[in-house]
């Protein structure tokens, strides 16, 4: 169980939004990270995804989700992908001025063995859709993190106000 | 114009940088976002003909969505 919280680092997108967020160099210091994100993507939907690079290495990434729209529940996943897929956060025909939450969390991220990451994230909509989902996805690299990049899962622009919150969590 | 920028944040320093995509990566970003909104447009378009074929099978059958449902049941 965790008795340490420390916030790492965090960025807040100014006017015009930005592209992505990178975390470089963080500490091998830690037994956990969570990357909490509060984000809304220019992207013409109610709900959007992210795609999270580590260590700037582009393949061996993987995925399965169980998620909801308010209707219809459902689940996928993918093997064999370039960046990690997490979600969800809000597009940008979400309720105006409403921003998806999200949280990473990324277990044993110094060690030697494939990295793991659970995600919970909700759209936040104030109408009939709107989405929430749980992530279980994979990296089949065995390097310490050292860089996360948080893009929009659409390559959209991550709109002014998201915020990235890194943290490391010890267990003594 | 003004360029698209990303934030990198150096967790050792503190040390946050914003730094302007290069074109190549303003090129990447807008076909990746293209090829986002060709695929989601394909799947509205799917989607709206399947609704329609489905519409159209239930007025052949001269049942309505429930009784279709019931019989699936």
């Amino acid at each position: 169980m965790a008795n340490t919280f420390e916030l790492i680092s965090s960025s807040t997108a100014g006017a015009g939004g930005v592209a992505s967020f990178t975390f470089t160099s963080i500490p091998s210091t830690y037994t956990d990270l969570v990357l909490k994100l509060s984000v809304r993507s220019n992207r013409a939907t109610t709900q959007d995804t992210f795609k999270v690079t580590l260590n700037s290495i582009t393949s061996g990434y993987s995925f399965k989700r169980v998620y909801g729209d308010g209707a219809t529940a459902a689940s996928d996943g993918s093997t064999g992908d370039a960046t990690m897929t997490v979600g969800y956060s809000a597009g940008n025909s979400a309720t105006a001025s409403t921003f998806g939450n999200v949280e990473l969390y990324i277990p044993n991220y110094a060690g030697s063995n494939y990295k793991s990451v659970s995600t919970d994230g909700v759209g936040e909509n104030n109408g009939t859709t709107a989405y929430a989902g749980l992530f279980a996805s994979l990296s089949a690299n065995t390097a310490a993190i050292t860089s996360i990049t948080i893009e929009g899962g659409t390559s959209a622009t991550l709109l002014q106000y998201s915020s990235a919150y890194l943290y490391g969590v010890k267990n003594s | 114009m003004t360029k698209m920028k990303r934030i990198e944040i150096n967790c050792e320093t503190g040390v946050e940088s914003i730094i302007e995509l290069t074109d190549a990566e303003v090129a990447e970003m807008t076909y990746a976002a293209e090829l986002a909104a060709e695929k989601k447009a394909e799947e509205d378009a799917k989607a709206a003909s399947d609704a329609t074929a489905k519409a159209a099978l239930l007025v052949k059958l001269g049942i309505t969505a429930d009784e279709a449902k019931l019989l699936l049941a």
